[in-house]
């Protein structure tokens, strides 16, 4: 166990060299000069652009850039944004919001997506399974901004139930509301692919075999039906939680989250290459390391998935 | 709470398409209100998050522009109409306007207890203008002696030779050239003073500013990508006295979501309301709304370069753009007249500014006239049919997409060419073009004033080789009649030379003008005293809770 765990670190490295170079690139690629786009519609003073380029490596061929900015890295100092503030503080600033919110939105949707799709399994084809089938049908084939800016509108504005923005602290309760949008479309995937496992599960032998054995329905359910339904939706909530911080880059700019999105995008807009690359560095750590917790889940769930060295 | 019919329509609507036309807009907008008011309310305003550390001569956008504004006084400050008054300065006195003899106020404060002297603003105005120091506004300094050796790239230079402190309270400065209406200029950002301190260490300054301003940033005030808060600064004694408890700049990545948050109370003042609500924040906020012209305006610039628009034919083809283009009709009915048909280069609320150039004929509707010239042109140097005259804008932001389109069937109908928009996706890749000199074709160009005075509006922009000068016109009559207005002897005299410059500008018309920006913001139920200044900002100080 513990060599396995050892080699899916190792396997980060190579992940983690492609995903800055890749993105670093994208960033030096993108057309537009930063610092002539710093001056406005004024016009550029050349002297002032030239020490600017040279204090953010703007004067150097792309991979002499990339390189000062491995040396950044390992050097714990990621460098500045363009308001001279260092990088590791943005990064400490954007993503606890970020994390709280995408966490939020996992547990919504984990939480209602399975329980929801675990009655809509056990009760097929009643009303109440029709409803969530149709209701979740809904939610996916809306686009989330359109959802996001409804909610806001009759929740926020209209009944005023909660504000239509979140707070300058990004409270917990602040987030609730951003956190079920964000989350809204993978409760339906949550919820349809609960409802199928366990439809699947509940004509298996051993459930059969459970119930003819004179087991409370109960037990059948939670221990030999949910149980062994919850690994595909595990592998769906492991994997979501990373698309979830990645994701949640519209979701906070409809609510003026306070995020990674939010920083994230007005870095692209700016052309700030070593903030992109910090920022998108860590989401792709964050989903490398939530798949490895997912497949360490498994053993847990399913004592028949071994894993050898 | 009220909420119109119409807000909540919008409201469904936008869920499935955001764009949705709602009934006609309400009365007229009523500005201001009458005085008196709660003082002891912390206003909160819409703000965005400042690109550059927060150093007076290093900012140059309105993120961080309009916290300076407030943190810091200069030697004047702008009323409201854009009249420059004292601030800090006694007196500013230059018969020649080129040199100048500048009296500071006495027992002047920084809210850090520094006191601020002639010798105070000189170094602050040379550490402004030192390529050393990289500045963003340095270029602000270019007038004074002394500047291109302390501005030229890699100089170790740090004074202008035309600063010098005569004692604590005066100092002269002398400039390259008369300017009749430098001292007009002194009420921008890149001229205020700053501490010793801030000379020493900007970067730690620019985190937490210290000025003399009518506010000071409170402890810990600047959340970065959260907010930004002000609090009255209790010895400030100049013209714009604070009303209320403070300022509070929430920042905010779109302005829907600000919109959002006026509709609910959450928000005090949203400087510029978003394009998607301009249909129906009149029936959304009823009265308190403001539909005020600012220092600001939008033309279309055709470069020179290029051969089919040079010359003689190339004058004659840019008059005949010009007539066939509707202002009336597309302020009416794409801004919802939140825009002025534009009669000259600059911008209504300026001194001087005159809405009967001759001239500005060239800026009237008029499709037969437009053919004539059309033709005119053509009998010079043939138009080829199958080239496509394009117009470029940038999509990212300012919702230029509808006007360009607009424009481009307009052309089209009336000339019979071939018209395209042409986007861009940044502004920084439209600038990138424009400043390389290879745009192939017009491209859009827009002025916000930084000094309220007409040259800011003709020679930054159409002087030979001057920096902004898109269209890359140079013609020595028009460089030669804006020179006169320099050397007028007083700003009105200066302001008719100008005129007489714009004269020429609207017969060679190496830009379209299009017409003048109109302030249109709102404000939530909590405020009143709601008033925006000459530049199109709220005055912020004025404004109390109910």
């Amino acid at each position: 166990m513990a060599t396995y765990i050892l080699k899916r670190f190792l396997q980060l490295i190579p992940v983690f060299l492609g995903a800055t170079l890749l993105v670093y690139f994208l960033v030096f690629s993108l057309p537009g000069d930063p610092i002539a786009a710093l001056f406005g519609d004024k016009p550029v003073n050349e002297a002032v652009a030239a020490k600017l380029r040279v204090q953010y490596h703007l004067d150097q061929p792309f991979f002499m850039q990339y390189l000062l900015y491995l040396k950044s890295i390992f050097t714990f100092d990621l460098g500045q944004d363009f308001s001279g503030r260092p990088i590791a503080a943005v990064l400490a600033e954007v993503f606890p919001v970020t994390a709280r919110l995408a966490v939020m939105a996992l547990i919504f949707e984990a939480v209602f997506g399975i329980v929801f799709g675990l009655i809509a399994g056990l009760r097929k084809g009643r009303f109440f399974d029709a409803t969530v089938l149709v209701a979740s049908l809904v939610v996916i084939s809306i686009p989330i901004f359109v959802l996001g800016f409804l909610l806001q509108f009759t929740i926020g504005v209209q009944l005023g139930w909660a504000k239509p923005t979140v707070s300058s602290a990004a409270t917990v309760q602040d987030l609730i509301l951003p956190a079920i949008v964000l989350g809204l479309a993978s409760f339906a995937y949550v919820l349809r692919l609960t409802r199928t496992s366990v439809l699947e599960n509940m004509n298996a032998d051993y459930v059969r075999t459970a119930s003819a054995k004179g087991l409370s329905r109960f037990r059948v359910v939670r221990v030999h039906i949910l149980r062994n339904s919850l690994i595909p939706v595990i592998t769906f909530l492991g994997a979501d939680l990373g698309t979830l911080m990645g994701g949640a880059i519209v979701t906070e700019g409809i609510f003026n989250v306070p995020g990674v999105g939010n920083r994230l995008y007005r870095a692209v807009l700016t052309g700030e290459g070593p903030t992109v690359v910090s920022i998108v560095t860590v989401l792709v750590l964050i989903y490398c390391l939530s798949n490895l917790l997912v497949d360490l889940l498994y053993a847990w769930l399913d004592p028949r998935i071994r894993y050898d060295a | 709470m009220r909420f119109s019919r119409t807000s909540k329509a919008l409201g469904m609507a936008a869920i499935a398409a955001l764009a949705l036309t709602g009934c006609g807009a309400g009365g007229p907008a009523a500005g201001g209100g009458s005085t008196g008011g709660d003082t002891s309310k912390v206003i909160l305003v819409d703000g965005s998050e400042p690109q550059r550390p927060l150093m007076p001569a290093d900012t140059n956008e309105v993120g961080g522009g309009k916290v300076m504004q407030m943190m810091f006084a200069g030697l004047v400050s702008y009323d409201p109409s854009g009249k420059p008054v004292n601030e800090v300065a006694e007196s500013i006195e230059g018969k020649d306007g080129q040199n100048f003899t500048i009296k500071v106020k006495k027992d002047q404060k920084f809210t850090n207890g520094e006191a601020i002297t002639a010798k105070t603003f000189v170094d602050s105005w040379n550490f402004g203008a030192a390529a050393k120091n990289a500045q963003l506004s340095g270029s602000f300094f270019e007038s004074i002696k002394g500047y291109d050796g302390a501005s030229a790239e890699g100089s170790t230079v740090e004074t202008m030779s035309g600063l010098k402190v005569v004692d604590d309270q005066t100092f002269t400065v002398a400039l390259k050239q008369p300017e009749s209406d430098w001292p007009l200029r002194l009420g921008y950002t890149a001229f205020v003073p700053v501490p010793s301190g801030a000379l020493k260490d900007p970067k730690a300054f620019g985190e937490k500013p210290v000025g003399n301003g009518p506010y000071k940033m409170a402890d810990g005030g600047w959340q970065h990508n959260v907010q930004i808060q002000l609090v009255p600064n209790p010895d400030y004694n100049g013209p714009r006295k604070p009303k209320n408890a403070g300022v509070t700049f929430k920042i905010f990545q779109n302005d829907d979501a600000a919109y959002q948050d006026l509709l609910s109370n959450n928000l005090d003042v949203l400087q510029v309301i978003p394009t998607s609500a301009l249909k129906n924040f009149k029936s959304d906020l009823g009265d308190r709304t403001i539909n005020k012209p600012y220092a600001g305006n939008q033309t279309i610039a055709i470069p020179e370069y290029l051969p089919e628009w040079s010359g003689e034919a190339g004058k004659l083809r840019r008059q005949a753009i010009s007539m066939a283009i509707n202002r009336d009709e597309i302020t009416k009915v794409i801004f919802s007249s939140a825009r002025q048909p534009a009669k000259d280069f600059t911008a209504p609320v300026l001194d001087g500014y005159s809405g009967s150039i001759p001239g500005s004929e060239n800026l009237v509707f008029d499709a037969a006239k437009a053919k004539d010239a059309w033709a005119k042109a053509d009998a010079i140097q043939k138009w080829d049919a199958d080239k496509t005259f394009t117009i470029a804008y940038n999509a990212d932001k300012g919702g230029h997409k509808a006007w360009v389109e607009a424009v481009v069937n307009q052309l089209k109908n009336t000339l019979g060419i071939k018209v395209e928009g042409k986007p861009y996706a940044t502004f920084k890749e439209s600038r990138d073009d424009a400043t390389a000199k290879t745009l192939t074709g017009a491209i859009r160009a827009g002025w916000q004033a930084d000094y309220p005075s007409l040259y800011n509006f003709l020679g930054p922009i159409y002087k030979t080789g001057a920096g902004s000068n898109d269209a890359s016109y140079a013609n020595p009559v028009f460089d030669k009649a804006i020179a006169d207005g320099l050397n007028a002897s007083s700003v009105s005299d200066g302001n008719k030379a100008m005129n007489k410059a714009q004269e020429i500008l609207l017969t060679d018309l190496p830009a379209i003008p299009l017409w003048y920006q109109v302030a249109q913001g709102g404000w939530s139920d909590k405020v009143t005293n709601v008033d925006y200044g000459w530049d199109g900002v709220p005055l912020y100080y004025d404004i109390t809770g109910k």
